[in-house]
């Protein structure tokens, strides 16, 4: 498919707009507070829809739409008990000691809290990881471009680079966000239509359940389970994520979602520079309202992908296979995207792929600068200088940091490999995250030794776990069983999923022992930064809706019908 | 922070809402033309919406 002058233009229009953006905020850049926590004057709304779009990265996109069509509807999980509690969760209880304790990333709040050596291994482990995620997500990117419109691998993410770069290099965090919240709103309008002409093709809502039935029937799951979320997981054989109801409520609903959305830097940013506590706490819940809707927007045009396959003959679509023969799910929505857009949509729709895999870059650019320079080079390197040097030394890390994921990306293109291995690694350090930052908050006798050795004994929980199980079919090596075989799970998810539990618990359990046996922290040095010790937000004046716990239950609330709807 | 948000959104989408609507009309009648007049309506509205909103907070 070649793009014509329409699409072009469309896309022009789009990079315009983003590097305007930018460029009319860098005369407001002026201290490092500017640059890295725009100067916490965010109103709540924009740090909100940010907040979403910083996570919404191609593969968000490109990947939720490729597990529905591999799994089906209950690929909702990652929204309906994943991602919705814990934004809850985050901006009701965690939010006041992160946005409280006037900590400016998360790794500082960790050195108030804890100390210097948990601080640090939070810090490096985490700009290692956003380089390497901006990098491989960027190599995914060049790929698709590639394959579905003939350009070659260098020339998207040269574009997306440059474009991302010279953004963030004017407005900081704050051209970030903006972006941000652009690039979300042409990630809704782009992919839109496609639910519908997708629906419309497929005969509508009831023409998709009944093709999806027969997809169902054809791979011998239980009826159903490409369109019920709970009713299918009685049994882990019965539905196609190979998971029961108890690994995806406690691994995914408990463990990895509240491990990513509350501890990640890359969202926290965000909220970290709403303009007041109250808009800070907000932020998680007014991005948990359009989250909740996201799956109609990228897992149902997997849905019609898979069933329009299912019906090739008639349909005339069907999903490309892969070298080994196997579907290839992760071209699901580009391929509908060409397939049933005409020109001019079908700029928009690119526009909109490249939005979000532009806003999750940023993201991980603009958390990546902020942790280098406050938590690596100001505690390690440099200490003491002028707030115009670590401005200048944020300007530099966004250089740098685009670079090295540029370098990233060409790496993954080489060493398929070394990129799998690093991936596994980085999830090993983050599994036990949560219940540091649980223990942190809510339990005032956690030190820092036990904080330390528990993220320490949790990431080996978890590398002794995959090192000990493999998914069913699965070779041992990168897959799992490096070590031996004791055990093997029905997929390669339901394996992430209790190698998450095991860390989360090892580490939870470490860090409660150890610190029992260590010294006590001073109590008056943890007001602000511990439940216990921190006087409660009185906001009772203020209207329902702009109070966190209120919203935070309308929010549940309205889950909870999803989860019903689609029982 | 000196820039109104929605400023910017609202001009870019009714800038593409302009030019998917237009192109859609004179562009050759196919099935799928109508999609981009209906849709690009749509982002001509949407960008109004902004850019009123924008305006009125001023």
């Amino acid at each position: 498919m070649q793009l014509i002058a329409i699409d072009w233009v469309i896309l022009g229009v789009y990079f315009v707009f983003v590097l305007g953006i930018g460029y009319t905020l860098r005369r407001y850049m002026r201290t490092s507070t500017d640059y890295f926590l725009s100067g916490r004057s965010i109103p709540a709304w924009v740090a909100g829809l940010a907040f979403l779009s910083a996570n919404l990265g191609a593969q968000e996109v490109i990947g939720m739409a490729a597990s529905g069509a591999k799994y089906g509807m209950a690929t909702s999980h990652f929204y309906w008990i994943g991602a919705i509690p814990a934004m809850v969760f985050l901006g009701v209880f965690m939010m006041p000691f992160y946005y409280g304790s006037r900590a400016r990333s998360v790794p500082e709040y960790l050195k108030l809290r804890f100390d210097e050596k948990t601080r640090g291994l939070n810090a490096i482990s985490f700009a290692a990881m956003t380089i390497f995620s901006s990098g491989i997500s960027m190599y995914a990117m060049a790929l698709l471009t590639n394959l579905l419109l003939g350009w070659s691998f260098g020339f998207s993410i040269w574009v997306c680079a440059g474009v991302v770069l010279l953004y963030i290099l004017f407005g900081g965090l704050t051209s970030a966000i903006y972006n941000e919240v652009l690039q979300f709103f042409l990630i809704v309008f782009g992919f839109a239509p496609l639910v519908f002409v997708g629906l419309q093709r497929v005969g509508g809502w009831h023409g998709l359940q009944t093709a999806l039935q027969e997809v169902a029937t054809s791979r011998g799951f239980a009826d159903g389970a490409w369109t019920h979320t709970w009713s299918i997981t009685g049994d882990a054989a019965a539905n196609p994520m190979g998971l029961e109801w108890f690994g995806i409520a406690m691994g995914l609903g408990f463990v990895l979602s509240f491990g990513y959305w509350c501890t990640d830097f890359l969202v926290v940013q965000r909220a970290m520079a709403a303009n007041s506590m109250s808009a800070a706490r907000r932020t998680p819940l007014i991005a948990a309202v359009p989250k909740m809707l996201f799956p109609f927007l990228v897992i149902v045009p997997g849905m019609i992908a898979i069933a329009l396959t299912q019906h090739a003959d008639t349909s005339g679509f069907a999903l490309p296979l892969k070298a080994d023969g196997a579907l290839n799910y992760d071209l699901a929505m580009p391929m509908l995207l060409v397939h049933y857009f005409p020109h001019g949509l079908l700029g928009l729709g690119i526009t909109a792929l490249f939005a979000s895999f532009m806003s999750g870059m940023a993201g991980n650019v603009s958390a990546f600068n902020t942790v280098w320079t406050y938590d690596i080079y100001q505690a390690y390197l440099r200490s003491g200088a002028s707030d115009r040097h670590y401005l200048n030394m944020g300007r530099i890390a966004t250089v740098v940091g685009v670079c090295l994921s540029v370098a990233a990306a060409y790496v993954a293109n080489r060493f398929n490999n070394i990129m799998d291995m690093l991936q596994l690694l980085f999830a090993f350090v983050n599994a036990p995250l949560f219940a540091t930052f649980l223990l942190g908050m809510f339990w005032k006798r956690a030190t820092g030794h036990g904080a330390f050795y528990g993220l320490l004994g949790g990431s080996l929980a978890a590398a002794l776990h995959h090192g000990l199980t493999l998914p069913r079919g699965a070779s041992s090596g990168v897959k799992g069983g490096w070590i031996a075989v004791l055990d093997s799970y029905p997929s390669e998810m339901a394996q992430n999923f209790w190698t998450a539990i095991y860390a989360f618990t090892a580490c939870l359990l470490l860090t409660i022992a150890i610190s029992l046996l260590t010294k006590p922290r001073d109590e008056k040095s943890l007001v602000g930064l511990v439940y216990a010790l921190t006087p409660r937000e009185v906001d009772n004046e203020a209207a329902w809706y702009k109070r966190p716990a209120p919203i935070g239950c309308a929010v549940l609330a309205a889950m909870i019908l999803l989860n019903l709807l689609f029982w | 922070m000196g820039l109104d948000v929605r400023l910017p959104i609202g001009l870019m989408f009714a800038i593409i809402g302009i030019l998917l609507s237009g192109y859609g009309m004179l562009a050759a009648r196919t099935e799928h033309a109508s999609l981009n007049v209906a849709w690009g309506l749509v982002m001509l509205a949407a960008g109004a919406l902004m850019l009123w909103l924008a305006r009125r907070s001023r």
